[in-house]
Order: C-alpha cells, then sequence, then structure tokens
C-alpha cells in the first residue's frame, strides 16, 4: 500500500491529488501550468516537484490515474434526423462521455455544413438518425456525405441498425475510420447511449491524446483513461448511489462554474412527481450532463453578457459605476486575470450568479399547463429536479470564494421561473479541494474509498 | 413489417381507446408506434419521421379534434410525410352532427380515412391493408 496518484491535465493546470490507501486520506494536493506545446511531461513533473516538497514523507507511488480536458477537451459533432429525437439522442451520448460539443445538424447534411465540419476543429463525429427498422434513408445519405468529404475524423455510427450493413459498405470504399455501434436511440424516445459512450473513450483513449500531444504523459502516468468532465460525472454518480455499505448522497447535483463553460450535472430519474403530470419527450439519463458554452468566468465572459440586458445584469451586482462591458472583455481578453478589489470579486460573484442561474433554467426539467376538460394537465420536459437534495459546486470562483453557497443559491427555484423544476431547498456543498475529477478516477480502482474521500471533503 | 403512428391528439387524456388500437394492430402485425395521450401534431410528425411510417392514426374523443387536426396534412407535407396516409376516428367533433359531413370535412382537410365513434378496429386495418399494401 502506498500513494495513489491522481493527475488531471487541465486546460490551464495540471493538478495532482495524492491518496495515502493505507491511511485513506488526501495527503497533499498541487498544480502546476500544463505544457502541451512543449512537453507536458514538464508541467507534471513541475507539480510532482511540488507536491514532494509540500508533503515531504510521502510514501512511494504505487499507482497513477489520469484524465484529461487539456487542448481544448474533446470536440465532437452530433449528427441525428429530427433535432428533439436522434438529434437530442446523439448529443446526450457526447456529452455524457465527457465531450464538447460544437456542432450539432439534423435531417439531411448540405454542403454548407460539411464545410462547417471541415472548417471547424472536431476530433470525432457521432452519426446518428431513425429508429432501429425506421428512417435509414437520410442516415446513409449522410454517411456518403461526410465519406466524400474525406475529413480524417474517426465516425461513430450509432443509428437505425437497418442502415449499418450499407454504411460498412459505403465507409469500407474509403479509407474513413469508423465505428458502428449501438442505435441511440433504438425505438422512439428510448434513449440507448452506453455502448456510444464507451466507444467515444476508446477512441479518446487510443486516438485523440495523442493527437492532442498528451501521449507522452503516459510514459510516467500509465493510461489516460478518460477526459475530465466524464470524471465528473463518475464522480457524482458515486456519490448519489453509494458504494456497498457506505452509503451514497440519493439524488444530487454537480455545477461546475468553469473559465469558458458552465457543466451542469445531475443524478436522479427526475420523473414527475404528481399524477396530473405527463412526461414528454426523449428519455433522460439516469446520470445527466449538460454544457453550457456561453456561460463562463473568462473566455466565455463576452458570450454571457450578450444574454442578459445591463438591466438584468444589475440585479446580480449592487456596483453602479462599474462599465460592465469593459470588464467583461478584460476577462475574456486575459483568462488568467484575477481579482483584486472588492468590486472586481463582485463583478466575479455577479457573473457566477448569472452562469448558475442560466445554466439551471437550461438544465431542468420545464412543465406546460394543458387546460382539458377533466382539469388542468401538465407536460413535463426533462427531469424534475425539485427533491434534489444536494448541490455541490465546483470549478474555480466558487472553490475558493467564500460567498460560494450565497452564488449557489441562484439555482434555487425562483418566483418569476415557476415552470422550471429546479431545486426547492438543497443542502449545498463546496468542492474546497478541488478533488471531484479525481474521486471519479480514483473510483475506478477504489470506489468505496472514493466515496469516503468526497464525503469527508466537500463541504 | 408495415409501421404506423398512432396517438390522441390535442388536451385529451383518453386513454383506453389509444390502448386497444394499440393491442388489436399490434395483433394485425403492424408495428405499432404509441405515442400515447396529449400529444401534439408535432409529436405525430417526429415519430413517423424517425420510424419512417406509412400512417398517422390520429383518435380524438372530447370533442376538440377538428381544431387539432387543423394543417396537420400541410404539416406532414411541409416536414417531407407527404406520402403518409392519414387516419382519424373518434369523437373528433363538436356536438352531434351528420357523419357525411363530418368526413367530407376532414377529408378536404387532407385525411385519406376518417371514423365515426363505434367504429370496429378491424374496419380500419382493412383499410390500412388496402391503402398500405400488403
Amino acid at each position: 500500500m502506498g500513494i495513489h496518484l491522481l493527475v488531471d491535465f487541465g486546460s490551464t493546470y495540471t493538478k495532482l491529488t495524492a491518496v495515502d490507501l493505507e491511511k485513506e486520506d488526501i495527503i497533499g494536493t498541487s498544480k502546476a501550468m500544463t505544457t502541451v506545446k512543449t512537453n507536458v511531461l514538464d508541467g507534471f513533473n513541475l507539480a510532482l516537484e511540488k507536491l514532494k516538497v509540500s508533503c515531504p514523507d510521502m510514501p512511494e507511488i504505487t499507482g497513477i490515474s489520469a484524465c484529461s480536458s487539456a487542448a481544448g477537451g474533446l470536440k465532437m459533432a452530433a449528427i441525428g434526423l429530427v433535432e428533439e429525437l436522434t438529434v437530442e439522442a446523439a448529443k446526450r451520448a457526447c456529452l455524457g462521455a465527457g465531450a464538447l460539443v460544437n456542432l450539432v445538424f439534423s435531417h439531411h447534411l448540405s454542403r454548407k455544413e460539411v464545410k462547417q465540419l471541415k472548417q471547424a476543429d472536431i476530433d470525432i463525429i457521432l452519426l446518428a438518425g431513425g429508429t432501429d427498422g425506421g428512417n435509414k434513408e437520410c442516415i446513409i445519405h449522410n454517411a456518403k456525405k461526410l465519406r466524400d468529404a474525406d475529413l480524417g475524423v474517426p465516425i461513430i455510427v450509432a443509428g437505425n441498425k437497418d442502415a449499418a450493413d450499407e454504411i460498412e459498405e459505403i465507409f469500407d470504399a474509403s479509407n474513413q475510420e469508423y465505428y458502428i455501434v449501438d442505435n441511440v436511440m433504438p425505438k422512439l424516445k428510448m434513449l440507448n447511449v452506453k455502448e456510444a459512450k464507451e466507444v467515444i473513450r476508446q477512441i479518446f483513449i487510443t486516438k485523440i491524446i495523442e493527437a492532442k500531444g498528451i501521449k507522452k504523459a503516459e510514459e510516467q502516468t500509465g493510461e489516460i483513461i478518460m477526459p475530465t468532465p466524464e470524471a465528473v460525472l463518475l464522480a457524482a454518480e458515486l456519490l448519489a448511489k453509494g458504494y456497498e455499505d457506505e452509503e451514497g448522497f440519493n439524488e444530487l447535483m454537480v455545477i461546475d462554474v468553469g473559465g469558458a463553460t458552465t457543466d451542469v450535472h445531475t443524478i436522479g430519474e427526475g420523473f414527475p412527481k404528481r399524477s396530473e403530470v405527463i412526461l414528454k419527450g426523449l428519455q433522460e439519463p439516469f446520470a445527466k450532463r449538460t454544457v453550457e458554452g456561453d456561460l463562463g468566468m473568462r473566455y466565455s465572459a463576452n458570450a454571457l453578457l450578450s444574454l442578459v440586458s445591463p438591466y438584468e445584469f444589475k440585479q446580480y451586482y449592487e456596483y453602479d459605476e462599474t462599465d460592465i462591458e469593459q470588464s467583461a472583455l478584460k476577462r475574456h481578453e486575459n483568462v488568467e486575470y484575477l481579482p483584486d478589489t472588492d468590486q472586481e470579486r463582485a463583478f466575479d460573484n455577479a457573473l457566477a450568479r448569472i452562469c448558475c442561474d442560466y445554466s439551471m433554467s437550461r438544465h431542468v426539467g420545464h412543465v406546460e399547463v394543458v387546460y382539458t376538460p377533466l382539469g388542468n394537465m401538465y407536460y413535463q420536459t426533462g427531469k424534475d429536479l425539485t427533491d434534489i437534495q444536494y448541490v455541490i459546486g465546483t470549478g474555480g470562483v466558487l472553490i475558493n470564494n467564500e460567498d460560494a453557497k450565497e452564488i449557489l443559491k441562484e439555482v434555487n427555484h425562483k418566483s418569476n421561473k415557476k415552470l422550471e423544476l429546479r431545486p426547492t431547498d438543497p443542502v449545498f456543498l463546496i468542492d474546497r479541494k478541488y478533488i471531484l475529477a479525481s474521486m471519479g478516477l480514483l473510483g475506478q480502482k477504489y470506489p468505496k474509498l472514493a466515496l469516503k474521500l468526497m464525503k469527508k471533503y466537500l463541504v | 413489417m408495415k409501421t404506423v403512428v398512432i396517438g390522441v391528439i390535442g388536451a385529451d387524456v383518453h386513454a383506453v381507446g389509444n390502448k386497444i388500437i394499440d393491442h388489436v394492430l399490434t395483433e394485425y402485425g403492424f408495428n405499432v408506434v404509441n405515442i400515447g395521450v396529449l400529444s401534439s401534431q408535432e409529436d405525430f410528425i417526429n415519430a413517423a419521421i424517425e420510424t419512417n411510417a406509412k400512417a398517422i392514426l390520429v383518435s380524438s374523443l372530447y370533442g376538440h379534434g377538428e381544431m387539432d387536426c387543423k394543417y396537420l396534412r400541410e404539416n406532414c407535407d411541409e416536414a417531407g410525410l407527404g406520402h403518409v396516409k392519414l387516419y382519424v376516428g373518434g369523437n373528433i367533433v363538436v356536438g352531434k352532427q351528420d357523419f357525411k359531413e363530418v368526413e367530407q370535412r376532414f377529408k378536404k382537410m387532407g385525411f385519406d380515412r376518417v371514423y365515426p365513434p363505434g367504429t370496429n378496429i378491424e374496419d380500419a386495418v382493412k383499410d390500412l391493408r388496402e391503402d398500405l399494401g400488403e
């Protein structure tokens, strides 16, 4: 028994967490700038040095697990048939595997869309369309378009199984790398993303890591096993479900306010809580992740501002004299910026509150009233999260912020957003040590220990 | 196996007939995609696109069917479902009206088959076989 080291190659920092397997505790953490452009191991070694300095008595490192979101993370395009159905299913498969979904297309791909695919920096394409036995004409058309485009990017085919043979022939005739997996929507509204997610992870481990210059790290860390957001989702799932006799927290939510995106993860069924509510739309994944690319503290500060009017912004921010646009631009242009005055901190807090509030509106389910001869009925689209018991905050702006719990209250039920099924009275916890991704990794080998540590360090 | 989409349109929650239609059509060898009660035109159309359905069978019992079914044909055509047959049945208009007139009205709206209350589902099966071919 010794130290199990967890490594997260982030876009800015390479973060290490050292877990003493015998003492069952985290004995140290450290970080250094990620150095993808030169040699990714430089940053790692620097962080390791720092760790050794801060814990001189550290036992021998006996195991290492690593995840990565460096060099822009895992970027995917999702293609399907109907927007609310197979397109949405494809998107959910990508998000659940820890990817960013940069491009989304429905129905027949046009030349313009193929051009967009060519120009975008995409790592993997997920191609869906049609239920099993359903429409196959569209996915076959799209497969041909993709073959002709010769994008040099792996394609995962997760559509109507009736089209599989024909698509195999289409891609075999060229050098296109492709994988045929189970349909993401085999029956109407039924979501089935397991195999697609697994293959995304496999491609990430074998190909993407290398393309992004992170492969070299494997000389020291062993295989990088997943994208960082997937590690966070797995940590959340473990914490919710529990392991053996170690109880979990049941339904919970993790909100990760980052520099470029705000990620929301919820673990729970989210079924309607009342009999007069009818569930609509595609089946929701038990562990659901959504990513908002226009809600972030730094890189996306500009985009965020375009969502709120100056009047709305003032609802989150008390200073009058600030030039809001300038302050946002400053953050957008200098992503390393750290606030140095109370006013700047308040501005950051306002951004964080907007990230929480808006990402919640998009993540939670909504109800809609239908007036029927039998009285009012309700449609529910998405998950009912009103009974969620724990909301866990993570990400730079929250973990070192004494107002973090105040900021997180933005996720709560609001009188002006009555139709959104937001949490009503959850307990707020903060990932002060920034360990969630690490615990997702640790949970792969030592689930019980990872669970204990999360219960101890999420406060 | 021919795929058909069935469901109850609009703010109508009558689930029993819907279940019976599902059962009988399945017995007769159709691949039934049942989108259930409280379904919008959009739900019918999206389901038909993804499942490559050959016909959409709309049920309605609460009297507002005529309003709910308005422009369904046009919306189907718009969504590339011009070839899909549209059937409607049940208590589809307000009050007691002469069925001949009702049938004419719905046919004008683009429905291929229109059924009065109390129709045997087997009659619709016969029509389906005729319209879709065996």
